[in-house]
């Protein structure tokens, strides 16, 4: 099915370098953010982020 | 390019963050503040193994600022919820850009259940969603093994199902089943106050709504990023 699915899209207007470019950036400013609010260590971060963080089951305390 | 990719994601993740925070409204959070009573009332008085400056059991750590109870502190979570899920957004759009391919919203849904297997459902399988005041091993350990769970689960899940070789795939399948086998940290001893009725409701509450926000999300941020370059 994933086949089917496959050949069926329609490939993007781009380079691979571009597509590379833009994965990366997205890649790190994703996992910044994930990773301040799921896991910093700063007590007011923690503090704030607490409800999201057992909501999203991040380990937490 | 990158501005289309990153508007999408931050369009899809703020329209799944609000989502989620009203989701988790009815069971996820009120389960939390049920918990929180239970919480300080452990017969140890050192009832966690931590290593770092969090010792104490209460979810307000030590002296730092925190949100005062009702509006401001839900505020918060929504706010809490709005990055997590733009960030998950973000981490999504890489793996659709690195495709290439235009996904449509049908199959970010497909995207958005791996996005959940990786970060929510195999995760979960070594440290399941945690309540406050419940048991748990060290907090650093914990953190590392899920880093760890979901970067390896996310690559596995790729190359299973878009590597061109068999081989690729076998690997995909080790690197999915690797962080269970090392194991996630566990406490050595369980003291905890809360009702195991909670901690099991809040398990399936907590994993039910975050497959509900990752369904969402993947169908939003396909649907934005291939409507973005479309435009272009």
């Amino acid at each position: 099915m994933m086949d089917q699915v496959q050949q069926a899209s329609i490939t993007t207007p781009l380079s691979l370098q571009q597509r590379v470019t833009a994965a990366l950036c997205a890649l790190m400013l994703g996992s910044f953010l994930v990773f301040g609010v799921g896991m910093a260590n700063s007590d007011t971060l923690h503090n704030a982020a607490h409800d999201g963080r057992h909501a999203f089951a991040f380990p937490c305390h | 390019m990158i501005g289309r990719i990153f508007l999408a994601a931050l369009a899809a993740g703020l329209l799944a963050g609000v989502f989620v925070s009203g989701a988790q409204m009815l069971k996820v959070v009120p389960l939390i503040h049920m918990a929180e009573q239970y919480e300080g009332e452990s017969p140890n008085p050192a009832p966690h193994s931590h290593n770092s400056a969090s010792t104490d059991a209460h979810h307000h750590h030590g002296d730092a600022w925190a949100p005062g109870d009702g509006f401001e502190r839900m505020a918060f979570t929504v706010l809490t919820n709005i990055l997590a899920s733009v960030g998950f957004g973000l981490l999504l759009a890489a793996g659709m850009a690195l495709r290439g391919q235009l996904v449509g919203w049908r199959n970010g849904i497909i995207w958005g259940g791996c996005g959940y297997l990786a970060f929510s459902f195999l995760p979960a399988l070594g440290l399941p969603p945690e309540l406050p005041g419940m048991a748990a091993g060290d907090l650093a350990g914990r953190q590392t093994w899920w880093l760890m769970t979901a970067a390896s689960s996310a690559g596995g899940i790729a190359l299973i199902l878009l590597a061109p070789k068999w081989a690729f795939r076998v690997l995909g399948a080790a690197l999915l089943i690797m962080p269970h086998f090392v194991g996630a940290p566990h406490p050595h001893e369980f003291d905890s106050n809360v009702p195991a009725e909670l901690a099991a409701q809040y398990v399936t509450a907590s994993l039910v709504t975050a497959g509900l926000f990752w369904l969402l999300l993947g169908g939003l941020v396909a649907q934005f990023i291939d409507r973005g370059l479309s435009a272009e």
